[in-house]
């Protein structure tokens, strides 16, 4: 029998990512590859440790090969553990029969054994697919000195972007009053980060009314949150400050890629009291020779450069050759950009080969209508070829013929 | 895989005072190499890619750095129940061997090394850098039916203790062995990685104990030459072996060349290493670089020229760096400017200092040094 545990985590990465498009065809969203050398959901396992929470369960759905495959045993972050650890929790057959998912809710409920048997006092329930770094055990904190049934972190946004969010209403010692979901016109600005701390004994009812009631749609944020709400249960928001991106959608993924290089974005990734963990590849030093030119830009172990890049983040084990050039763009692992390739403004998949000569993307400064405009994506392992060129907001899945413009 | 049948044993303290300053506080083993490597990492993984599972470290002095860089031997996939890496230090105070006596130091271990049921050895030094497929070495020595199969390399003899020369037929076939010959040509040097049955070598090291013998090479191989099957197998590759300073600076900066990267960081034979978890490479707008390797979690606002820059090394706007060695977390101060310098773990340079030295000798400057 496990032993008793104050807190642990359970992780949502279970989500398809739809939005990202091609780079989501064959690994769930917390898998895609972010900042170099990171995988989206490395941030959330780190914060978990980091945070002292060494229990951790993740719920996995949709293609979890990848995922699971990353995780393993949980050793790079030091969750293989004797008591505790990381656990990858996918549907299963039960008695009763067979259920996927339903919602992020029934995920967590049709789990609830798992968590009986470290008899936690609190359950965090975190997102496997944002990017930031947050101290959980503060978060605990502060929930327990509001003697919460549910502490929900939340972020003050701009204004201008905060009809995009689930915003919340808050008194001055922090009681959440009221919610709103995405509205046109918002009179708040303090968005949920997706981030939240349960007393679990509450949470256990909750999820349990939740699931017997037939209208539901299971879900947190749509339906145990405004439960918990009506019923008048103690629910508080904890202030974060700091940066934090929801990396749902392409133009987001590299938006937060290149935020790494503004100084002003807050994501220090240098911070050795804050490591961010993840497995990584046995490459040795990247090489740069002496055709190269590198200006304000991120590149990871085992990269041959011999060409020009700026404002990129390269992944391991990339190659770009004599001439071709990088220019705003992301490139995952094991890709190669062939002589004289222009790679701008894009996003490359891992094990992907730009043909010479080719163009994959388009500056806006090019494009007459910005709405015409936007990144280019090339898919996982994708061919293409010589002179070939990908015009912005593409997004191919399949090899591109010498000369093709795609 | 045969090779499981093999025991591997690392003498990590090997030829420690060819390099004496970079030595001072820790093993030849734990030496940095190749910016996020130490010595040790290219023996260690020869033998766990040709599938050794059980490996013994023997650790002299010094060994702290090397304890802690090895840990439980995870990254080697050596972290394991059965077999794994083992760490042998002396027993205790005054036990360890001096000036580098194997004898000793074999006779030391020999509990470890008779308790292993392993039927085979293949003993190495770390002072060599080299990714060997000991695979190929093995199924050499068996289809000869060597008794001992030493690992070669053919060039200049590298200056150091009780280098073996060989002269060999044309199978291999060792006819005679000179320790240190006074020559100039290029001749056959062992690069002290020797493969032999386990119980032969507890033998030769049982009777050289026992004949106030002279040194491992002399008494346990030159002596048994005539009365052994001993065989030479070349090195193919890249194989180098460190035996001052300078040609510690030389044979990092031979790894900017990309054919020898491609053989020493062969993608079938990866060069493991202990894991820092650092961000990768940030360039700044105002860097140039040029010709050099760079390891994670280094910031580079200035200028690199021809030069292995560690894990966590920062290099501030205005600096210059060429021709350099710069191991971990070194600092380079704004307007800095180095030429030819080997800096250890944690030095600084503060802004606007100009350091040089000569290819021909390099300039090291020590652990944690401000400048």
């Amino acid at each position: 029998m496990p032993k008793k545990t104050e807190c642990i985590a359970m992780l949502l990465a279970g989500g398809q990512g739809s939005r990202l498009g091609v780079l989501t065809n064959n690994i769930a969203k917390p898998a895609v590859p972010y900042g170099g050398k990171y995988r989206i959901i490395d941030f959330t396992l780190s914060n978990c440790v980091n945070s002292g929470i060494y229990t951790v369960g993740i719920l996995t759905q949709y293609q979890p090969l990848e995922l699971n495959n990353y995780i393993g045993n949980g050793q790079p972050w030091d969750l293989d553990r004797s008591q505790g650890g990381v656990h990858i929790l996918s549907p299963y057959q039960q008695i009763k029969g067979t259920e996927w998912y339903k919602g992020t809710a029934n995920a967590i409920y049709q789990n609830i054994n798992f968590i009986e048997r470290y008899s936690p006092k609190y359950v965090a329930v975190l997102s496997g697919d944002h990017i930031y770094k947050m101290n959980y055990a503060k978060m605990l904190q502060y929930h327990k000195e509001k003697d919460a049934a549910c502490t929900i972190a939340m972020l003050e946004v701009p204004w201008e972007e905060a009809s995009r969010f689930g915003l919340m209403f808050t008194d001055d010692d922090g009681t959440i009053t009221d919610f709103e979901e995405k509205p046109k016109n918002p009179r708040s600005n303090k968005a949920s980060m997706g981030v939240y701390m349960f007393t679990w004994e509450k949470l256990r009812q909750y999820l349990i009314d939740d699931e017997a009631d037939e209208n539901s749609s299971n879900d947190f944020g749509k339906d145990v949150i405004p439960a918990m709400h009506n019923a008048g249960e103690r629910m508080y928001a904890y202030p974060f400050s700091g940066y934090w991106k929801d990396v749902g959608t392409i133009d987001s993924l590299w938006e937060a890629n290149l935020d790494l290089l503004n100084p002003k974005a807050n994501i220090d990734l240098s911070d050795s009291s804050w490591k961010i963990y993840g497995r990584s590849p046995a490459s040795p030093p990247q090489y740069v020779s002496k055709d190269a030119a590198l200006q304000n830009s991120i590149v990871a172990q085992g990269c041959e450069i011999e060409g020009s890049i700026e404002y990129s983040v390269l992944f391991s084990d990339v190659v770009v050759e004599k001439g071709a050039v990088v220019d705003y763009s992301i490139v995952m692992p094991g890709s190669t950009v062939k002589k004289g390739a222009v790679v701008q403004y894009a996003i490359v998949a891992e094990n992907t080969v730009i043909g010479e000569n080719s163009v994959v993307g388009e500056s806006p400064q090019s494009i007459g209508n910005l709405d015409d405009w936007g990144v280019a994506v090339v898919g996982n392992g994708v061919k293409v070829g010589k002179k070939a060129k990908v015009k912005a907001k593409s997004m191919i899945s399949a090899d591109v013929k010498e000369g093709d413009i795609v | 895989m045969r090779a499981k049948n093999v025991l591997g044993l690392i003498y990590s303290n090997s030829h420690d005072e060819c390099i004496s300053e970079l030595t001072a506080r820790r093993t030849m083993g734990s030496v940095p190499f190749s910016g996020r490597y130490r010595l040790i990492d290219f023996t260690l993984s020869s033998l766990v890619n040709c599938g050794i599972t059980k490996v013994g470290v023997i650790a002299n002095s010094n060994f702290r750095s090397l304890m802690d860089h090895l840990g439980s031997g995870r990254p080697w996939d050596l972290s394991r129940k059965r077999d794994g890496l083992f760490i042998l230090p002396p027993f205790k105070a005054g036990d360890a061997d001096k000036g580098g006596d194997r004898v000793a130091a074999l006779s030391r271990v020999m509990d470890f090394i008779s308790s292993s049921s392993e039927e085979y050895i293949l003993i190495c030094d770390t002072n060599t850098v080299y990714n060997m497929d000991f695979t190929e070495l093995f199924e050499y020595h068996t289809e000869i039916n060597a008794d001992i199969t030493i690992v070669t390399n053919v060039g200049k003899i590298p200056r150091l203790k009780n280098m073996m020369v060989f002269d060999c037929e044309s199978d291999g076939k060792v006819k005679s062995v000179a320790i240190n010959p006074k020559t100039e040509q290029d001749v056959k040097y062992s690069v002290n990685t020797i493969l032999m049955r386990k119980s032969l070598l507890e033998r030769l090291v049982g009777d050289a104990i026992s004949y106030s013998y002279e040194s491992f090479e002399k008494s346990v191989i030159q002596k048994n030459i005539s009365k052994l099957n001993v065989y030479c197998c070349n090195a193919r590759g890249f194989c180098k072996m460190i035996d001052s300073k300078e040609s510690y600076f030389d044979i990092n900066m031979e790894l900017l060349n990309p054919d020898i990267r491609a053989d020493l960081f062969n993608k079938e034979r990866p060069v493991f290493t202990k894991i820092r978890n650092d961000m990768p490479v940030q360039y700044g707008l105002l860097s140039s670089v040029s010709n050099s390797l760079i390891s994670d979690g280094c910031i580079i606002d200035g200028t690199v020229e021809n030069s292995v820059l560690a894990r966590g090394v920062r290099i501030s706007k205005g600096a210059v760096v060429k021709d350099c060695i710069l191991m971990q977390d070194t600092f380079v101060g704004d307007d800095a400017e180095l030429q030819c310098i080997i800096t250890d773990k944690s030095a600084i340079i503060t802004p606007h200092k100009t350091l040089s030295g000569a290819k021909t000798y390099p300039i090291y400057i020590g652990k944690g040094i401000i400048i």
